[in-house]
């Protein structure tokens, strides 16, 4: 679920705003320490992220689970408390709906992702290739401010399962709620054996500040989960990129529908979250046969159709300048019509906008951040798919499309048609084109591709995170393959990473008279044994002469 | 041609010319026999280039002067944007940086430490120090460890090596009791008679090669400091600021000193600034005579900006972290290269990144440094023991450099093994 682009970019930079206090340094002040470094500091959370990466990197699988297990498990239990503090914090959204992303986000992603074995090296016999995984090292994962913990939950537990260091960059207008849940987890994942670092957060996000950690050179990579100026910089920034755009999603619904089911489904998927999520459906193409079924339907379900004069005040009231009023976002649908001086029941889930077409200079068409659905009709399927075509020209290319429809040959053309990357068919789209309800790989980061100017193109899953070496063996039949069964080069640490550093002459420690060799710790796969290549040879004077010098 | 701006040299043959000529012809001359033709040009991060381009890599950080790497960008930062505010200021003045970083310091300090008094280089602050244990206590004696090192101004070049103050007339055996190191009993005897203003101690001896305390040894020193009403000053120069994974070293074993000396590393290598920080029990003489030690350089205002900002950087719980990963993998790289030569290469000494390498010959650390310096590593042998090997990686190191930097050094200390046994064998032969 990647966000929209509006909430980040309109608001952001404003929210954001403090970046002169980071670029310059102030004169020391009585009362403490200099406060002017954040940028220094963030950039050095990178490099204790790249520490910590390197001795994560050599972990072996049933570590790598104990960490991800606990962590997942702690996410869990705090999913309500964050649900809480995550609308507290950003004014948008439902606490309940938030509660069930954060619970899928946690140990519903593990259990989904616990036996992909992304750490132990495969060994394909046949083909004489063994594979051994590479994680990507430090992940800057930006998370955003309509799913802020939700996202954070994600990544980190991606991050886990694959080995991989994250510093997490909040949005500036969810920072407490996702830093609050950063340092749990990462206190948890510390706990449990995961090296120190692995897991960090900033806590003050300015735009100057992101910029710099996206074009950091100790940045593997970045997974932009945020508004589209965001993603578009981390595309720039010179390092790899995950980077997924917004979404305006339409929702087909043809006379081969079951009208009831889809009813409530569209219903229900829309008031999801009051609408923050970027899979919840924007425009309704329905086909004329089934508008009034569909309609009633709908209004089943607490969903209220405006009148045009309703319509018209909301579209005033919602679009004031033609872009999308902030205070609306991210809102319930009464509270909505209130503030639009629209009358509607007080238990209303979804107001429902119709419009004549689906163009430009129709804001409802566009992706709205609320629990308010367009309504467009069309005579036929195929009058419905170029409506969708064009929801989807509008804002939200490679993302994704809902049809509920019993006709394959429709469906088909319909995916084949509307440029999405993933269509989900009979069921509400906020959670199915995410994965929670389709067997699709549940995520908070959905690639839109090429399509989408994205470099991914499928549901952002831990694999996303990890390269493979391919040891490749003569294919001649003549030359034998190895055999691997039983060799392993991952290891469990032996205590906490890293060691802590005590004296070397304290019992217990590694006295190096004893020239003892013992393989404490972990941190050593990034490590070549030290030899002597590439240095000068030795052409020496003789040794020094007796009298010393000063050596301090 | 080098052209520095200000001023320019031809060449590094005229440097050394005109070092001999103007500047000290025994240490010019002392590098150019001991095979270390280096004058410093070019200096970044923790590297150091040598006039004629050659890279090294600085593990002797001048006693974790260069501890945040060599012009931390920070650090430069920070004195670039003080300038315009601050020059040395006036001694005679209270001061807005002074009274800051002297905030900043107490904040970092064990508990009990309270006053702050600045000095412009480490020696100074260790007279302050001395000057400061004789005001209290109204007793003279200095005790101190053979081969003691704590700087060559008035007072401190006595507590240390005959070397640096016979030399010049400036020994003192009267006052200042040289007991050995690590023996309980020596300085139990040295104690004894209760005429001891203080016992002086750095937490781990730089100069002498960084011998770690024997466990229990400061801390049953400081237990025989209370019993005799002496006090225990920790000279933290070189194992303070974060250098063994803690601010200040003493801290590891539960001490709290009555006072503690900074220096080196406190400035980032920008600006001289050094400071002690001592009790309110100690700090009576800053209320009955405020000018009793003046310093025109002391707690100059540039200074403390550089220390506020290298104290903020210390500070880091990234910084202590990034400390421990570098310990722990230099550690174990040097055990491993050690099991490689292990009749050469016989001991480490190391407390975070704190370390001494020990070789199987009275001036085995000088082979070494030699032969470091020719695989492109920088490293100083000992001066009060020069079979031991000041190795001294700063806090701020990638992974890709620790690996850089054992792989040069196990070929340094190859070669220096093959030297010295060449050698030993032709002065037998």
């Amino acid at each position: 679920m990647s966000t929209r682009s509006r909430p980040e970019t309109t608001q952001g930079p404003a929210a954001a705003a403090k970046p002169a206090a980071a670029a310059k340094p102030a004169a020391p002040k009585p009362g403490g320490l200099p406060t002017s470094s954040s940028i220094y500091q963030a950039r050095q959370m990178l490099q204790l992220a790249h520490w910590a990466a390197g001795a994560f990197a050599s972990y072996d699988r049933d570590s790598v689970l104990r960490i991800a297990e606990a962590v997942a498990q702690a996410a869990h239990s705090n999913a309500a408390r964050y649900a809480e503090w995550a609308v507290r914090e950003t004014g948008f959204g439902v606490v309940e709906h938030k509660t069930i992303k954060n619970e899928a986000c946690s140990l519903g992603i593990l259990q989904r992702y616990r036996d992909d074995d992304l750490v132990s090296p495969r060994i394909d016999t046949a083909a004489k290739i063994l594979a051994l995984p590479r994680p990507a090292g430090v992940i800057l994962a930006l998370a955003p401010s309509t799913n802020p913990v939700s996202s954070v939950y994600f990544k980190v537990i991606l991050a886990l399962l694959t080995r991989n260091a994250v510093v997490v960059s909040p949005h500036p207008m969810a920072k407490e709620c996702c830093a609050d849940a950063a340092r749990l987890l990462a206190a948890t994942a510390e706990q449990a054996g995961a090296p120190a670092g692995a897991i960090q957060v900033v806590d003050e996000p300015t735009v100057p500040l992101i910029e710099a950690l996206m074009s950091d050179p100790v940045t593997d990579v970045i997974v932009a989960t945020g508004g589209t100026a965001m993603v578009r910089a981390a595309h720039r920034s010179g390092n790899p990129a995950l980077g997924v755009g917004p979404g305006n999603v339409p929702v087909l619904v043809d006379a081969t529908a079951d009208l009831q089911a889809a009813g409530k489904m569209i219903v229900e998927s829309k008031a999801f979250d009051n609408s923050v999520l970027c899979t919840n459906e924007s425009v309704i193409v329905v086909q004329e046969a089934a508008a009034g079924k569909l309609l009633r339907e709908l209004k089943s379900h607490q969903a209220v159709l405006l009148d045009d004069a309703a319509r018209d005040r909301l579209r005033a009231y919602l679009f004031p300048d033609g872009r999308i009023n902030g205070e609306a976002i991210g809102k319930d649908a009464a509270w909505i019509a209130d503030r639009a001086g629209v009358r509607v029941p007080a238990r209303t889930r979804v107001l429902l906008a119709p419009i004549d077409m689906v163009a430009d200079e129709e804001p409802f068409a566009h992706e709205k951040l609320c629990p308010v659905l367009a309504v467009t009709r069309a005579e036929s399927a195929e009058q419905g798919i170029e409506a969708a075509r064009a929801v989807v020209r509008l804002g939200g290319p490679g993302h994704s499309a809902a049809i509920h429809s019993r006709d394959d040959n429709v469906i088909m053309r319909f995916a084949a048609q509307v440029p999405v990357l993933r269509v989900t068919v009979n069921a509400g789209n906020s959670l199915g084109s995410s994965g929670f309800s389709t067997n699709l790989a549940p995520s908070m980061t959905l690639g839109t591709g090429y399509v989408g100017r994205s470099s991914v193109g499928e549901n952002l899953e831990p694999r996303h995170l990890v390269n493979w070496t391919r040891v490749a063996y003569n294919a001649d039949a003549a030359v034998p393959f190895g055999n691997f069964a039983g060799v392993s080069v991952w290891e469990r640490p032996a205590g906490p990473v890293p060691a802590y550093p005590r004296a070397s002459n304290l019992p217990g420690t590694q006295d190096g008279r004893r020239r003892a060799i013992v393989a404490g710790g972990a941190a050593r796969a990034w490590r070549l044994r030290p030899g002597a290549r590439g240095a000068p040879p030795a052409t020496m004077a003789s040794p020094a002469r007796s009298a010393s010098s000063c050596a301090r | 041609m080098h052209d520095y701006d200000v001023f320019t040299v031809e060449s590094k043959a005229e440097v050394l010319d005109k070092s001999r000529e103007f500047w000290n012809p025994g240490k010019t001359d002392f590098w150019s026999e001991t095979g270390v033709d280096l004058v410093i040009d070019r200096r970044e991060s923790y590297f150091i280039w040598d006039m004629s381009g050659i890279r090294l890599i600085d593990v002797h950080l001048n006693g974790g002067t260069y501890n945040l790497g060599h012009r931390n960008p920070e650090v430069v930062e920070a004195i670039t944007t003080g300038m315009r505010s601050f020059d040395i200021g006036n001694h005679h003045f209270p001061s807005s940086a002074r009274a800051a970083l002297a905030e900043a310091l107490i904040a970092t300090a064990p508990p009990g430490l309270a006053k702050v008094v600045y000095g412009s280089g480490g020696g100074e602050a260790i007279d302050i120090a001395i000057k400061t244990a004789r005001y209290s206590t109204k007793r003279r004696k200095i005790v101190s460890i053979i081969k003691a090192y704590h700087g060559h101004t008035g007072l401190a070049v006595a507590t240390g090596d005959d070397r640096f103050s016979k030399l010049f007339l400036s020994d003192r055996p009267e006052e200042f009791i040289h007991v050995p190191f690590n023996d309980i009993d020596a300085m139990a005897a040295a104690l004894a008679p209760g005429d001891a203003a203080a016992v002086i101690m750095e937490t781990i001896p730089a100069t002498y090669g960084f011998p770690l305390p024997e466990p229990g040894y400061l801390e049953a020193v400081k237990q025989m400091c209370e019993q005799h009403g002496t006090l225990y000053i920790a000279d933290e120069v070189q194992t303070g600021l974060m250098r063994t994974g803690e601010m200040w070293a003493i801290t590891k074993h539960g001490i709290t000193p009555d006072i503690l000396v900074t220096g080196k590393g406190l400035s980032g290598g920008m600006y001289p600034i050094a400071a002690v920080l001592v009790s309110e029990q100690c700090a009576g003489w800053l209320t009955e005579d405020g000018f009793a030690h003046i310093s025109s350089f002391g707690g100059a205002e540039l200074g403390c900006v550089a220390a506020l900002k290298t104290l903020e950087i210390c500070s880091r719980p990234q910084t202590r972290l990034m400390c421990h990963y570098i310990a722990d993998v230099i550690g174990r790289g040097l055990r491993e290269i050690q099991a490689a030569y292990p009749d050469w290469f016989v001991g480490i000494r190391q407390n975070g990144v704190v370390m001494g390498l020990e070789f199987a010959h009275p001036e085995g650390a000088k082979y070494v440094m030699r032969q470091l310096y020719h695989a492109g590593v920088w490293a100083i042998f000992s001066t009060l023991d020069p079979s031991v090997l000041q190795y001294k990686p700063g806090l701020l190191m990638t992974p890709e450099l620790c690996e850089e930097l054992l792989e040069r050094t196990e070929a340094g200390i190859g070669r220096a093994a093959v030297e010295a046994k060449g050698n030993r064998s032709r002065s037998r032969a």
